[in-house]
């Protein structure tokens, strides 16, 4: 079969890097001649199962006084609801999406976080697919609040902004179009996708460096393997940052758009 | 295996390039954590919250309640108590009243009656006075005939001649009493 180990050490004496292909392991049930079951769509649903298993168990028996279970969960789920949904769509409008808030949240906090925990070991989010969807529904969502608060009438509040002399129109309108229909989703899905694959190759090749490392005759080479260690550990530490960061900027941003398609007539 | 590593390596040529399967999964797998969520966990937790944000209030509330029934209370009493001092005032200020009115009723009574028993005893004093001054002037008239009879010598039972002597005698010592009284 393929290798699943590293394809870093051979015995030619030169160091390959991983690639693309380091996160694209075979499928676990293949179907067709390229086609199958694959680990991203395994680790996704068991995403579903986790997440969805904890926070019924946390909200399962509602207490005024809460145990350390629902306390924990009340956190979590506050966090979203008050951090993100009420701060920043604010108002009487914010309880409608604290349901897509939340899932969104912590459905990308828990597949980035799959890259940091031994095993796993693939931010599924790493794969393009899944973030395409997640922008894609956003985007979608965004501009349907808006049609249906300001019917056609929003199209025109989304770009063109108030206050604006009438002889910079002809380049704000343009800009204004291209930045919120065509680049928002696109950077909404990319910053997620690319910081996750860049984070999980650089710690592949990190871990990949020392195995190469560590099999050389020279003692010199051999002992840099600590070194390449040390910042191993270090890219890993800030990989799980960016892994949770990106989840709540992903969210925030969703907030933002829904709250510039909520309250478009007030700019 | 060959066919596998072509598959990896065409994928990781385009890195952009989705995997549609890939799309699909997590779509169904996000659209089934949204309807729980939308479902189960945000009801659940709002409802918690809005429970307790009520207890929380509805303790305030039923503090306050509590609060302004004691003020009620309070005010009440001392309303009472107030009352209270102004009708023992008056009632202290009616039985003085009364009291003065009483001792001046008793008072004009019993001078009335001392008026009444004076004049009783000067209205008896003049009537014994009468009495004795009639009786007197008949024994003195009666003493004095028979006195002034053995002393004259002449009879004087004629009561008609000695009942004129006497009575100018007695007129004469009335007039000369008038005389000293003047």
């Amino acid at each position: 079969m393929t290798p699943l180990t590293l394809p870093a050490a051979d015995n030619s004496g030169t160091f390959t890097p991983p690639g693309l292909e380091s996160l694209h392991l075979p499928a676990i049930l293949p179907w067709g001649a390229d086609e199958g079951f694959n680990k991203q769509m395994l680790l996704v649903l068991l995403s579903v199962v986790f997440i969805a298993w904890f926070f019924i168990a946390a909200s399962r028996k509602q207490q005024l006084v809460p145990g350390k279970l629902q306390f924990l969960g009340e956190q979590l789920y506050g966090f979203v609801r008050n951090g993100i949904g009420k701060d920043v769509i604010g108002g009487r409008d914010f309880m409608k999406f604290v349901p897509l808030l939340f899932a969104l949240f912590f459905f990308i906090l828990l597949n980035n976080i799959y890259g940091a925990i031994p095993f796993f070991q693939l931010p599924t989010m790493s794969h393009v697919g899944g973030a395409y969807f997640l922008a894609g529904l956003v985007y979608v969502i965004w501009i349907g609040v808006g049609l249906r608060r300001f019917g056609l009438r929003y199209l025109k509040l989304a770009v063109v902004p108030s206050g604006v002399p009438w002889y910079i129109m002809p380049i704000v309108v343009p800009i204004e179009i291209i930045s919120n229909f065509i680049v928002r989703p696109m950077t909404h899905s990319l910053r997620l996708f690319a910081t996750m694959l860049a984070g999980h190759l650089v710690v592949a090749l990190a871990g990949s460096g020392i195995a190469f490392l560590v099999e050389q005759e020279n003692v010199v080479l051999k002992g840099l393997s600590v070194f390449v260690l040390v910042f191993a550990v270090a890219m890993y530490m800030l990989e799980a940052l960016i892994m949770v960061l990106q989840a709540y900027v992903f969210t925030l941003l969703t907030a933002i758009y829904i709250q510039g398609a909520v309250g478009a007539d007030a700019h | 295996m060959h066919q596998l590593m072509v598959q990896a390596a065409t994928e990781s040529a385009n890195p952009l390039a989705p995997n549609w399967w890939e799309v699909l999964v997590t779509a169904v797998g996000f659209a089934i954590l949204l309807f729980i969520a939308v479902k189960y966990v945000v009801p659940a937790f709002e409802k918690t919250f809005a429970a307790r944000a009520e207890a929380i209030e509805g303790g305030i509330a039923k503090a306050e309640k509590a609060q302004a029934e004691a003020s009620a209370a309070l005010e009440e009493y001392k309303q009472q108590l107030v009352d209270a001092r102004t009708e023992a005032n008056r009632i202290r200020e009616e039985a003085r009243a009364e009291g003065a009115q009483i001792l001046a009723e008793l008072k004009e009574r019993a001078a009335a009656e001392a008026a009444r028993l004076t004049e009783q005893a000067h209205v008896q004093i003049e009537a014994e006075r009468q009495h004795a001054l009639v009786s007197l002037r008949s024994e003195v008239g009666s003493m004095a005939t028979t006195l002034a009879g053995r002393i004259v010598g002449e009879a004087l039972d004629d009561d008609a001649r000695a009942s004129r002597v006497v009575d100018r005698f007695l007129a004469d010592l009335e007039a000369q009493n008038a005389g000293a009284a003047k």
